[in-house]
C-alpha cells in the first residue's frame, strides 16, 4: 500500500468525474446532512462545502480494543453514501484491515506520515497502557502503543478517538485497570482530540464525524468530553420515546410483566438513560431497525466514562454504588456503642454531681447578681 | 476527576457511603444517648397508664390546636404544607424509593412523577416563605441562630437541586445529579449533629410528654 | 434433543403483540411542524424539509403519520446513486421523499412542504447547460455523455 499524496482535485470535481449527477449530488448532500446530525436545511451548506472538499489522508491505530468498533464501521448500513466518504479520504494504515502486514504496513504509515506531515487525521481505537506501565503489555510491529500513538500524532491535524475505550479508557481501564489503561485524551494534549465515544459507537456516528472533518475541513462543536454535540448533545433519555411514560410514572418492574410488555419506562430496570449522552435514539442500529430500549433492554450507559465502574447494569441510576446494608448496620453499631458509651458517661458525672451538691441559698445567689 | 460523569459516580460511590456512615454512626450514637440517659424515677404511684396519653399526644402535639393556630397560622399552614411536600418528594419519588430499596432493599409504591413534580414546587415556594417570615417576623429573627439559617439552607439546596435535576434545568443532567446527591449527603451528615435530629426525636419526646402526664392523670 | 422439551413454554397474546401500531405521540408533534410549515409556503412559499430520521420515533410513531397524511394523486421516481421514491400525501404541498441507496437501504426520508420536491426540479446549473445540449442535438452530433431517452 503505497502512501498517496493529497490530491489536488476537490471533493465536487472527482464526485462529477465519477460521473454523479447534480441530482445524485443533491442527495448525497441530504445523506450526508442526516448522517452529520444536521437539519435538511443545512443542505445547500454541505454542497458548497464538499465542492471545495480535498481528501484527506487518514492512519487508523488499533491498541487495546475488540476490533468491535471497527466491525461496527464496517458494517454501517448506507455502504453507497460510506463508499463515497470512503473513496473521498485516503485511510492509509488501518492494520486490521489492510492487506499488506509487518515491515511494509509500517511503512505506508511512515510513508502516510511524512507525505501529508501537519494534514493527516489519526483515528484510534482502544485503550494505551500509558507512560508508567510496562510497554509490553500491548505492542504492534514491537513498538509499545504509547510510542506508536506519539509518534504517530505528532504531525497530525486531529486526533479522533473512537470508541469508549480510546475516548475514556473503556473495559481495560475498569477496575483494577491491571494494564495501566489511559485514553488517547489523557496522553495526548496539544492535538484537537475529538471522542467518538460508544461500545461500539453508532457507525453513522463514525463516518458522521469523519464527513463533518471531510466536508467543512474542521472539527465539529464539541461537549466538556469532546464529543461532537450534533450526536452527544442530548440524553437518551430527553430523546427517548419511552419518556413520556417515564414523566407518568409508568415503569416496568421485571422484563417479563406487563410494563415492559406494554414498553413502559426503564427506568427502575436500570436504565442509564437519563446520564448517558448519545445518538441512539435517533439514528438506531442495524440498518435503523432498533436500539437497545426500543428492544426492550435498559440502556448500558456506554457511551460515558467509567461505563464498567459505574454500578449495576440493573442497578437504577438513583442507587448508590458500594453502600451496602451491611456497612449501614455496621456504623449502625459502631453509634449504638458510641451512644452507650456517652450515656455511661453522662450518668456518671450526674451521679457525681448529685454526691458533690452543696445546697445554696438565696442570699447567696442575690450576692452573685 | 475532570467531567461531570466522574463527579457524579463519585458522589453515588465513596462519598455517599461516607455520609451514610456518619450519618448512621451519629443518629444511633444520638437516639442511644438519650434513650440510656432516661429519666428521673418517678416514685408516685401511677395513677392512670403512659400508652395511651403517650400516643394521643403523639398526634395531638402534631396537629396544632385551634389556639395555636389563630396565634400563629402562618406557622401552622407553611410549616405543614412544605413537610408534607418535603416528605412526598422524598419518600413517593420512584428513583428514590428504588435508592431505598438499594440501600435498605425496603420498597413500597410510589406516586406518578407530575404528583411528586407538584409537591416539590409547593415545597420550594413554603421554603422561602419561611425564610422571609424568619427574617421578618421580629421576634422570630431575634431567635433565630446561625444553626437555623444552615439548617434551612441545606434542606433547601436538597429540593432546589432535585427540582433542577428532575426539570434538567442544569446541564449537563449529571452534574444536576450529582450536585443533587451531593446537597442530601450534606443534609445526612449534618441531621444527626443538628435540629434535624427532630425527624426521629420529635415523636419520642411527644411521646415522653403524654406518657408523663399519664401517668400523673393530666389530661395530656 | 436434550430436554428442553421439557421446558414448559406459554403463548401469550398481549395486547402489544397484536400487530397494530401502537402510538408514542411523537407523531402529533411532527404533524404541528408541517402545519406550520404549510402556512409558512401559503403565505411565502418559503419551503421546508423535516428529516424524519432525526426524529426519536417508537415504534408505529412514523407509520402513524403517514397514514395520517395519506396518499395523493404524484409519484416520481429519481435514479440518481440509486433510487429516490417519491409520494405526494393527501395534502396538497406535502411531500414524502424516500432517498434509497443502490441496495434499496433507506439512506434518510424527508418530509418536504414545497410545491415541487427539490430533487425533482432540474438543477440550476444543469438548465444553465441545457441549451447547449439540446443544439447538440440538434446539429445531429449526439452528446457522448447522455445516455439515449429509451434508458
Amino acid at each position: 500500500m503505497a502512501a498517496r499524496e493529497t490530491p489536488d482535485k476537490t471533493l465536487g470535481e472527482s464526485l462529477r468525474d465519477i460521473g454523479l449527477s447534480r441530482r445524485g449530488f443533491l442527495k448525497f448532500c441530504a445523506a450526508t446532512a442526516s448522517m452529520m446530525a444536521l437539519p435538511p436545511s443545512m443542505a445547500p451548506a454541505i454542497a458548497a462545502a464538499l465542492e471545495q472538499a480535498r481528501r484527506p489522508s487518514v492512519i487508523w491505530l488499533s491498541f487495546q480494543e475488540c476490533t468491535g468498533c471497527t466491525e461496527s464501521l464496517t458494517r454501517s448500513h448506507s455502504p453507497s453514501v460510506e463508499e463515497l466518504i470512503f473513496d473521498f479520504i485516503s485511510l492509509d494504515y488501518h492494520h486490521t484491515l489492510q492487506a499488506a502486514a509487518g515491515e511494509a504496513a509500517e511503512a505506508a504509515r511512515l510513508q502516510a506520515m511524512e507525505a501529508n506531515r501537519g494534514e493527516y487525521l489519526v483515528i484510534v481505537d482502544g485503550s494505551i497502557p500509558g507512560p508508567d506501565a510496562n510497554p509490553g503489555f500491548s505492542t504492534v510491529a514491537g513498538h509499545s502503543n504509547y510510542d506508536i500513538l506519539m509518534e504517530t500524532v505528532e504531525h497530525a491535524a486531529a486526533v479522533i478517538a473512537v470508541g469508549t475505550c480510546a475516548a475514556f479508557g473503556g473495559l481495560p481501564q475498569a477496575k483494577p485497570n491491571p494494564t495501566g489503561a489511559m485514553s488517547v485524551m489523557d496522553l495526548v494534549k496539544d492535538k484537537p482530540v475529538i471522542n467518538v465515544s460508544g461500545c461500539p459507537p453508532i457507525p453513522m456516528v463514525i463516518t458522521g464525524v469523519l464527513a463533518h472533518y471531510l466536508t467543512f475541513g474542521r472539527l465539529p462543536e464539541l461537549d466538556a468530553y469532546h464529543r461532537p454535540m450534533a450526536f452527544y448533545g442530548q440524553s437518551i433519555h430527553d430523546r427517548c420515546y419511552r419518556r413520556p411514560f417515564y414523566d407518568k410514572g409508568l415503569f416496568a418492574d421485571s422484563f417479563d410483566d406487563e410494563g415492559a410488555k406494554l414498553g413502559w419506562c426503564l427506568y427502575r430496570l436500570g436504565c442509564k438513560g437519563p446520564t448517558t449522552f448519545n445518538a441512539c435514539a435517533t439514528m438506531r442500529w442495524n440498518a435503523g431497525t432498533s436500539w437497545p430500549i426500543e428492544s426492550g433492554h435498559p440502556c448500558l450507559g456506554c457511551s460515558e466514562p467509567s461505563f464498567w465502574d459505574g454500578g449495576g447494569f440493573y442497578e437504577p441510576v438513583s442507587v448508590p454504588i458500594g453502600t451496602s446494608t451491611t456497612t449501614l448496620l455496621e456504623a449502625a453499631a459502631v453509634g449504638a456503642v458510641a451512644g452507650a458509651g456517652i450515656a455511661t458517661v453522662a450518668r456518671k458525672g450526674k451521679k457525681d454531681a448529685v454526691k458533690t451538691r452543696q445546697p445554696v441559698t438565696i442570699e447567696e445567689l442575690e450576692q452573685k447578681l | 476527576m475532570n467531567g461531570s460523569m466522574e463527579f457524579l459516580l463519585w458522589v453515588k460511590g465513596p462519598l455517599f457511603t461516607i455520609a451514610m456512615v456518619i450519618f448512621a454512626i451519629g443518629l444511633l450514637a444520638r437516639l442511644l444517648e438519650i434513650f440510656l440517659l432516661g429519666r428521673a424515677p418517678n416514685y408516685a404511684e401511677a395513677r392512670a397508664g403512659e400508652w395511651l396519653p403517650g400516643l394521643r399526644t403523639m398526634i395531638a402535639r402534631t396537629v396544632a390546636d385551634p389556639g395555636t393556630f389563630k396565634r400563629a397560622p402562618f406557622n401552622v399552614v407553611v410549616g405543614w404544607l412544605w413537610h408534607i411536600g418535603f416528605l412526598i418528594a422524598l419518600l413517593l419519588f420512584i428513583p428514590h424509593i428504588e435508592l431505598f430499596k438499594g440501600v435498605l432493599g425496603l420498597y413500597w409504591p410510589g406516586l406518578p412523577n407530575p404528583i411528586v413534580d407538584l409537591a416539590t414546587g409547593v415545597t420550594l415556594v413554603a421554603l422561602v416563605a419561611t425564610l422571609v417570615h424568619r427574617m421578618t417576623h421580629p421576634v422570630k429573627r431575634r431567635i433565630s441562630t446561625t444553626e437555623d439559617y444552615l439548617v434551612w439552607t441545606v434542606v433547601f439546596m436538597v429540593v432546589l437541586t432535585g427540582y433542577l435535576a428532575y426539570h434538567r434545568l442544569v446541564e449537563p443532567y449529571p452534574l444536576a445529579l450529582g450536585m443533587h446527591i451531593l446537597s442530601a449527603e450534606l443534609l445526612l451528615v449534618l441531621l444527626p449533629f443538628t435540629k434535624l435530629t427532630h425527624i426521629f426525636t420529635a415523636f419520642i419526646a411527644r411521646w415522653y410528654n403524654g406518657a408523663a402526664f399519664g401517668r400523673k392523670g393530666v389530661q395530656s | 434433543m436434550s430436554g428442553s422439551d421439557q421446558i414448559p413454554v406459554s403463548i401469550e397474546s398481549s395486547a402489544s403483540c397484536s400487530g397494530k401500531p401502537r402510538d408514542y405521540g411523537n407523531a402529533r408533534a411532527v404533524l404541528g411542524q408541517i402545519r406550520h410549515a404549510l402556512e409558512r409556503l401559503i403565505a411565502s412559499g418559503e419551503e421546508t424539509r423535516i428529516d424524519l430520521n432525526a426524529m426519536p420515533f417508537g415504534p408505529g410513531d412514523l407509520e402513524h403519520l403517514t397514514n395520517c397524511l395519506g396518499t395523493g394523486e404524484v409519484q416520481a421516481s429519481v435514479e440518481a446513486l440509486g433510487p429516490t421514491r417519491i409520494q405526494e400525501t393527501a395534502i396538497p404541498g406535502v411531500w414524502l421523499v424516500d432517498y434509497l441507496n443502490a441496495e434499496n437501504q433507506r439512506l434518510t426520508l424527508h418530509i418536504e412542504i414545497a410545491n415541487v420536491p427539490q430533487i425533482l426540479c432540474p438543477q440550476p446549473q444543469d438548465l444553465a447547460l441545457a441549451i447547449d445540449r439540446l443544439d447538440a442535438r440538434l446539429d445531429g452530433t449526439p452528446a457522448p455523455n447522455t445516455p439515449p431517452l429509451s434508458s
